[in-house]
C-alpha cells in the first residue's frame, strides 16, 4: 500500500483519515498544553489578586521595550510559519525550507533577547532565589512575582527551544521534497504548535510586562 | 491482656451528633449493600444458564426504572448532605463566648498556651462544659490537630491561623493526634487532652504557678519593640491606630478593603507591605524572623484586647476558621 | 468449550479449528522485533511486563507496611524508613500501576480490536509512551534506591519543598514523565475512537469498554498537564528556592493542594472508569445479554468524568478552606454518586433474566460489584461534611480508597486479564485455580481493609508508624488479610505464565461472546483482522445472534433434507 501511496501509513485507509487524525491529535495535544500553562496562569492570577502592589512593582522592573520587540518578532514568525504550511501544501520544497529557516532565525532572535533580559535580572539580583534583593513595599511578595515570571517565561522559552528542534528536524525532510498536498501533516502540526507558543506569549506579555504598571509607581 | 475497642469514646458536645449521622449513613449503606448483593446473588442462582449457549431476554432499558434509581439515591444524598452540613457548621463555627487557647505546632510537638498564659507541651488540660476555641498556627509544615473523642480536627498551617473548637462533656484522658503527615516523627506527634471538672481545672492551673496572660505579654512586647512610636493612636499619622481595629473593616492602599482578623494582624506584622492601609507610607520594617509564633500571637492578642475592652464585639460575627478573602 | 476440571488435561497439540497460522506473537521474532514494535498488541504486552514489575514492587512495600503495623511500637524499621516505604508504595501503585494499568495494557490491546481498526492512530507515539513510562519508572527506582522519598505520594508543601531531606526532585520528575506517557496513550485513544471506527460502528454501538476509555482519556488529557506543572513547580522550588508555595514569602501551601487535587481527584476516575468498562463487558458476556440501560451506562461514564473535575475540594475539608467552599464541594461530590449508582443498578438489572454462566472472569466481576458497592457508599459518607471532619486523614479514608482502587480497579483488571487472556495469548488457564484466586482475593481484600474502617473511625490517623495499643487487634487482622490477598495475587501470576506455554489453545471466541475482538483469531494477526469488519448490529446483541444462528441452522437442515 505504501508503495502506491507514498506517506500513507499502513493502518490508515486514506490520506484524509490520516490527515484528520493527525490534526485532531495535534489539537488534543494543544489542549493539554493549555491546561499546563493554565496552572501557571491560575497561580499568577491568584497571587496577583493577593499582592497587587508587589506585583506591579515587580512588573516595573521588566523591560517593556525588549518585551515589545520580542512580541513583534514572534508575530512575524507566526506569519512565516503560516506561509511555510502553505508552501508545504503546494509542495514548494525550496520555499518551505527558506520559510522554515526564517522561522528558526526569528525564534533564535526571540530567545537571544530573552536571554539578555534574563541576564539583566540576574545582575540586578532579581532571580527569585535566596540572593534575591528588591527595594519595595514587600520584597517577599515581589519575589513571588519574579518566581512566576521566570517559571512562565522559562517554560515558554523551553517550548520555543523544542519548536526550534522540530524545525531542525523538518528542514532535511522538506529539502528532500517529502511534503506535498497529500502529506504535509508534520508541517501543519508543527505550525499549530508554533502558533500556540506564540499565543502564550501574547498573553504573557501584557500580564507580566504591562498590567498594573501604574499601581507600582508611587 | 489485649485491649480491643470497636467504637471511639464520645466526649464533646457535638460528638453524639456526628455519631448519629454516621450511624444513619451506616444504616443506609447496609440497606443498599444487602439489597444489591442480595439481588445479585438471587439473580445468579435464579438465572443460571439452563443449557450451553442459552441467551438472556433481550430487554434493553426502561426509563421509569432509570429515573427511579437516579432520583432515589439523589434525594437520599441531598438529605444527608443537608444534615451533614448542618453538623459541619456546628463543628466549624466556634461560639462567641468560647475561651481562647493558643496552639503552636512544630515538628514534632504541640505547644499550647492557656488564656491564663500557662504553657504545656503535648498535653492540653481543659475544663469540662466550657466551650474552648483553639487558635492554631504552625512554625514549619502543615500539621493537623485531631482529637478522636471530640470528633473534630483542623489542619494547622504555617503563615496563618486556623481554629478549632469543642466543649468537653465528660472528664477523662483523650488521645491527641497529628493527622496531617509532617515528617519523621509524625506518628509520635501526639499527646493527651485532659478534660477536668472546672474546679479541678482551676486547681490544676493554680498548681502551675503564676503566668502572664498573652495580651499582657503582648503589651510588654509592644512597648519593648517600640511599636508605640508610630502606632500611637493619635494624630501623628505615621502608623494607623490600633484601638478598636480588630474585627473592623480596613481600607487598603490598593483600593480594597479587608476585615482585620487574626491572620491579617499577623500578616501586617511579618509583611507590612502586603496590605498597606490607605493613607500611610510604607515605613514599617518587617518583623519576619525576629518574632516567633508565640510572640506574634501575644501581639495579636494585645491588639485584640484593645477592641474587646470597648465592648463592641457584638457587632461582628464570630470569626470563621477561614481567613482567606 | 470445555473448561472445567473434568476436561481432559490440555495438551499443546490440541489446536482448535480456527487456530491461526500466523499471528502477532509469531509474526516476527527476536528482542529487536519487540523493542521496536509499533503493534499496539505487542506494546500492550510490553506494558503488561512493566506494570507487573511495578505492581510487585508496590506490593512488596505494602507487605513491609503490614509487617510493621503488626505491633503498636515501631520495631521493624525506623520511622524514617517507614515513611519512605509508604511513600514508595503510594507513588509506585498510583503513578506506575493504577493510573496506567488498565488503559495501557487492556486498553492498548483492545481499543483498536474492539472498534475494528488495524492499529492505534499513532503507533510510534504508542511505543514512545512505553519508553517514556519506563524512563519515568527508572527515575522512580533511582529515587527509591538512592534513599527514597518521605513526603507521601501527595507531595504536600511546604514539607516537600522546604523540609524533606529526601529525593523529592527525582520522584516528582518520575511522576512528571509518567504523565507524558499517560497523555500520549490517552491522545491516541481519543483520536482512534473518533477517526478509525469500523464502518457502521456508531457511537451508541460502541462497547462500554470503549466508552469508559474515551471518558478516561478525556480526564487524562485535561488533568495530567495540571499535575505536571504542579509537581514541576515543586521541583523548581526545591532547586531554586523560588518560594511559590512558601508561606514565609506569602506563597500559599494550600494552593498546592488545590492544584494537586484538581488532577489527583479525577485521577481516581482514571483508575476506576476503565475498571467499570471491563465490568460492563464481563457482565454482558456472562449474563449473555445486552447491558441493561446501555445508553445510561455509557453516558454515566462521561458524566463521571465531567463531575470528577468539580469535586477536588473534598480532599481539603479540614485544610482551612472556607466553609462555603466546603459546602459546595460536598454537594458536588454527592452528585458523583448518582452516575456511579446508575451503573451499579444497571449491572444488577442486566443479570435479571440473563442466562448466567459461571466462568472465572465472572467471579472477578462479582467480587468487583461487592467491593465497589462498599467503596462507593463509604465515598458518599465521606462527602458528608459532618462525618468527614472526624475521619479525614484516618484509616477510614485509607480503607475507602483501597476499596475503590484495589478492590475496584485491581479486581476488574484481573477480571479483564482473565477474560481476554485467551485472546491475548491464544491460551487458556486452569479454571480451578483462577476461581480459587478470585475467592482468595475477595476474602483477603475484605479481611485486610474492612477492619481499617473501624480503626479509622476509632481515630487512627494514616501514615502512622507507631500507634496506641488499643488499635492492635484490628491491625493484626488487617495484616493477616493482606497475606491472603497477596497469595490471591501470586496465584494468577503463576498460572498465567504457565499457560503461555502449557495452556490449552483457545478458539477465536472461547466465551461465545460478542464484540469485534472475538471475530478475529486468538491471538489476532498483526493487522488485527484478515478481512476488515463492518458492524450492522447493536452492541451485545445476543438475542439477535441467537435468532440468526437458528435461521442458519434451519437453512442447513433444509439443505440436508
Amino acid at each position: 500500500m505504501s508503495e502506491a501511496h507514498p506517506g500513507l501509513e499502513h493502518h490508515f485507509d486514506s490520506y484524509d483519515q490520516q490527515r484528520e487524525s493527525a490534526k485532531l491529535g495535534m489539537w488534543l495535544f494543544l489542549i493539554t498544553e493549555v491546561m499546563f500553562f493554565g496552572g501557571m496562569f491560575l497561580l499568577y492570577l491568584i497571587y496577583r489578586w493577593r499582592f497587587p502592589v508587589a506585583f506591579a512593582e515587580g512588573s516595573n522592573h521588566l523591560d517593556v521595550t525588549l518585551g515589545a520587540i520580542n512580541t513583534v518578532i514572534l508575530i512575524g514568525s507566526s506569519l512565516t510559519v503560516a506561509l511555510a504550511v502553505r508552501a508545504a501544501q503546494l509542495g514548494k520544497s525550496k520555499a518551505l525550507v527558506v520559510l522554515l529557516i526564517l522561522t528558526l532565525l526569528l525564534g533564535g532572535m526571540f530567545l537571544g533577547i530573552k536571554s539578555v533580559e534574563y541576564s539583566h535580572k540576574f545582575h540586578q539580583h532579581l532571580f527569585p532565589n535566596d540572593s534575591f534583593q528588591f527595594e519595595g513595599t514587600s520584597p517577599n511578595n515581589t519575589r513571588l512575582f519574579f518566581a512566576i515570571y521566570f517559571c512562565m517565561t522559562g517554560f515558554h522559552a523551553l517550548h520555543m527551544l523544542i519548536g526550534a528542534g522540530i524545525i531542525l528536524w523538518l528542514i532535511p525532510h522538506a529539502w528532500r521534497g517529502r511534503f506535498n498536498a497529500n502529506n504535509y501533516n508534520y508541517v501543519e502540526g508543527f505550525g499549530l504548535y508554533w502558533h500556540f507558543v506564540d499565543l502564550v506569549w501574547i498573553f504573557l506579555f501584557p500580564l507580566l510586562y504591562l498590567l498594573g504598571r501604574n499601581l507600582g509607581t508611587h | 491482656m489485649l485491649e480491643v475497642s470497636l467504637f471511639p469514646e464520645s466526649a464533646s458536645s457535638f460528638s453524639g451528633e456526628v455519631d448519629l449521622l454516621f450511624f444513619a449513613w451506616t444504616g443506609i449503606s447496609i440497606f443498599f449493600s444487602l439489597l444489591i448483593t442480595g439481588l445479585i446473588l438471587y439473580f445468579f442462582v435464579r438465572f443460571k444458564s439452563p443449557y450451553k449457549g442459552a441467551t438472556g431476554t433481550p430487554e434493553h432499558a426502561s426509563w421509569p426504572l432509570e429515573v427511579t434509581w437516579s432520583v432515589i439515591p439523589l434525594l437520599i444524598a441531598l438529605a444527608m448532605f443537608a444534615w451533614g452540613t448542618k453538623v459541619f457548621f456546628r463543628i466549624a463555627r466556634p461560639p462567641a463566648d468560647a475561651v481562647e487557647y493558643f496552639v503552636t505546632a512544630k515538628q514534632w510537638m504541640w505547644k499550647i498556651q492557656h488564656p491564663t498564659g500557662n504553657r504545656e507541651i503535648n498535653a492540653l488540660h481543659v475544663p469540662v462544659g466550657v466551650p474552648i476555641k483553639l487558635t492554631m498556627t504552625s512554625e514549619d509544615v502543615i500539621h493537623s490537630f485531631f482529637v478522636p473523642a471530640f470528633r473534630t480536627k483542623m489542619d494547622v498551617l504555617p503563615g496563618r491561623y486556623t481554629s478549632l473548637w469543642f466543649t468537653a462533656t465528660k472528664p477523662g484522658k483523650f488521645h491527641l493526634f497529628c493527622a496531617e503527615y509532617c515528617g519523621s516523627e509524625h506518628s509520635l506527634m501526639g499527646g493527651w487532652v485532659y478534660a477536668m471538672e472546672p474546679a479541678e481545672y482551676e486547681g490544676w492551673l493554680a498548681g502551675r504557678g503564676p503566668a502572664q496572660r498573652p495580651a499582657e505579654s503582648g503589651q510588654k512586647l509592644f512597648a519593648e519593640l517600640a511599636c508605640d512610636t508610630c502606632h500611637r493612636g493619635d494624630q501623628s499619622q505615621r502608623g494607623p491606630g490600633l484601638e478598636g481595629l480588630f474585627g473592623r473593616e480596613v481600607q487598603l492602599a490598593s483600593g480594597r478593603t479587608v476585615i482585620a482578623d487574626e491572620t491579617y494582624l499577623r500578616e501586617s506584622i511579618v509583611s507590612p507591605g502586603t496590605k498597606m492601609v490607605a493613607g500611610y507610607a510604607p515605613l514599617m520594617p518587617t518583623y519576619q524572623g525576629q518574632l516567633n509564633e508565640e510572640q506574634l500571637n501575644q501581639l495579636v492578642a494585645y491588639i485584640k484586647s484593645l477592641t474587646t475592652t470597648t465592648a463592641d464585639t457584638q457587632d461582628h460575627p464570630p470569626t470563621e476558621p477561614e481567613s482567606e478573602p | 468449550m470445555s473448561f472445567d476440571l473434568n476436561a481432559p488435561a490440555p495438551s499443546a497439540g490440541d489446536r482448535p479449528a480456527d487456530w491461526p497460522h500466523n499471528h502477532y506473537l509469531k509474526d516476527k521474532q527476536g528482542l529487536r522485533s519487540w523493542l521496536l514494535t509499533k503493534d499496539h498488541k505487542r506494546i500492550a504486552l510490553l506494558y503488561l511486563v512493566s506494570i507487573t514489575i511495578f505492581f510487585a514492587l508496590g506490593g512488596l512495600m505494602a507487605l513491609l507496611i503490614r509487617i510493621e503495623l503488626l505491633t503498636p511500637a515501631g520495631d521493624l524499621m525506623e520511622a524514617d524508613t517507614y515513611n519512605r516505604v509508604f511513600t514508595a508504595h503510594g507513588v509506585l501503585m498510583v503513578f506506575f500501576f493504577l493510573i496506567p494499568g488498565i488503559p495501557a495494557v487492556l486498553g492498548n490491546f483492545l481499543v483498536p480490536l474492539m472498534i475494528g481498526a488495524k492499529d492505534l492512530a499513532f503507533p510510534k507515539l504508542n511505543l514512545a509512551s512505553w519508553y517514556i513510562f519506563n524512563i519515568a519508572g527508572l527515575f522512580g527506582l533511582w529515587a527509591l534506591l538512592s534513599g527514597g522519598v518521605d513526603t507521601g505520594w501527595t507531595f504536600y508543601t511546604p514539607f516537600s519543598t522546604t523540609f524533606s531531606n529526601s529525593y523529592v526532585v527525582a520522584t516528582v520528575l518520575a511522576a512528571f514523565i509518567a504523565g507524558f506517557s499517560s497523555i500520549l496513550t490517552a491522545l491516541n485513544f481519543v483520536v482512534t475512537i473518533h477517526r478509525m471506527r469500523a464502518p457502521g460502528l456508531t457511537w451508541f454501538r460502541l462497547p462500554l469498554f470503549i466508552w469508559s476509555h474515551y471518558a478516561t482519556s478525556l480526564i487524562i488529557l485535561l488533568g495530567t498537564p495540571v499535575i505536571a506543572i504542579t509537581v514541576a513547580l515543586v521541583a523548581i522550588e526545591r532547586i531554586f528556592q523560588m518560594g511559590i508555595f512558601d508561606p514565609s514569602l506569602g506563597g500559599d501551601p494550600v494552593l498546592f493542594q488545590h492544584l494537586f487535587w484538581f488532577y489527583s481527584h479525577p485521577a481516581v476516575y482514571i483508575m476506576v472508569l476503565p475498571a467499570m468498562g471491563i465490568i460492563s463487558e464481563l457482565i454482558a458476556a456472562f449474563a449473555r445479554k445486552r447491558i441493561f440501560g446501555y445508553r445510561f451506562v455509557a453516558v454515566a461514564s462521561v458524566s463521571i468524568a465531567v463531575l470528577g473535575f468539580l469535586v477536588w475540594g473534598h480532599h481539603m475539608f479540614v485544610s482551612g478552606q472556607s466553609v462555603y467552599a466546603a459546602t459546595i464541594f460536598s454537594v458536588l461530590s454527592m452528585l458523583v454518586a448518582i452516575p456511579s449508582a446508575v451503573k451499579v443498578f444497571n449491572w444488577t438489572a442486566t443479570l435479571y433474566d440473563g442466562a448466567i454462566v459461571y466462568e472465572p472472569p465472572m467471579y472477578y466481576a462479582l467480587g468487583f460489584l461487592g467491593i465497589f458497592l462498599i467503596g462507593g457508599l463509604t465515598g458518599v459518607m465521606l462527602a458528608t461534611l459532618g462525618i468527614n471532619v472526624h475521619v479525614h486523614d484516618t484509616y477510614f479514608i485509607v480503607a475507602h480508597f483501597h476499596y475503590v482502587m484495589v478492590g475496584g480497579t485491581i479486581m476488574a483488571y484481573l477480571g479483564g486479564l482473565h477474560y481476554w487472556w485467551p485472546k491475548i495469548t491464544g491460551r487458556l488457564y486452569p479454571a480451578f485455580w483462577s476461581r480459587l484466586a478470585a475467592i482468595a482475593v475477595f476474602v483477603g481484600f475484605n479481611l485486610t481493609f474492612f477492619p481499617q474502617f473501624i480503626v479509622g473511625y476509632l481515630g487512627m490517623p494514616r501514615r502512622y508508624w507507631a500507634y496506641p495499643d488499643e488499635f492492635q487487634v484490628l491491625n493484626v487482622l488487617s495484616s493477616a488479610g493482606a497475606t491472603v490477598l497477596g497469595i490471591g495475587y501470586v496465584i494468577p501470576l503463576i498460572y498465567f505464565v504457565w499457560s503461555m506455554r502449557y495452556g490449552q489453545r483457545a478458539s477465536a471466541n472461547p466465551w461465545d461472546a460478542i464484540g469485534l475482538e472475538w471475530e478475529t483469531s486468538s491471538p489476532p494477526p498483526t493487522e488485527n483482522f484478515l478481512v476488515m469488519p463492518t458492524v450492522s448490529a447493536e452492541p451485545y446483541d445476543f438475542a439477535g445472534r441467537e435468532r440468526a444462528r437458528a435461521l442458519e441452522a434451519a437453512a442447513k437442515e433444509a439443505e440436508v433434507v
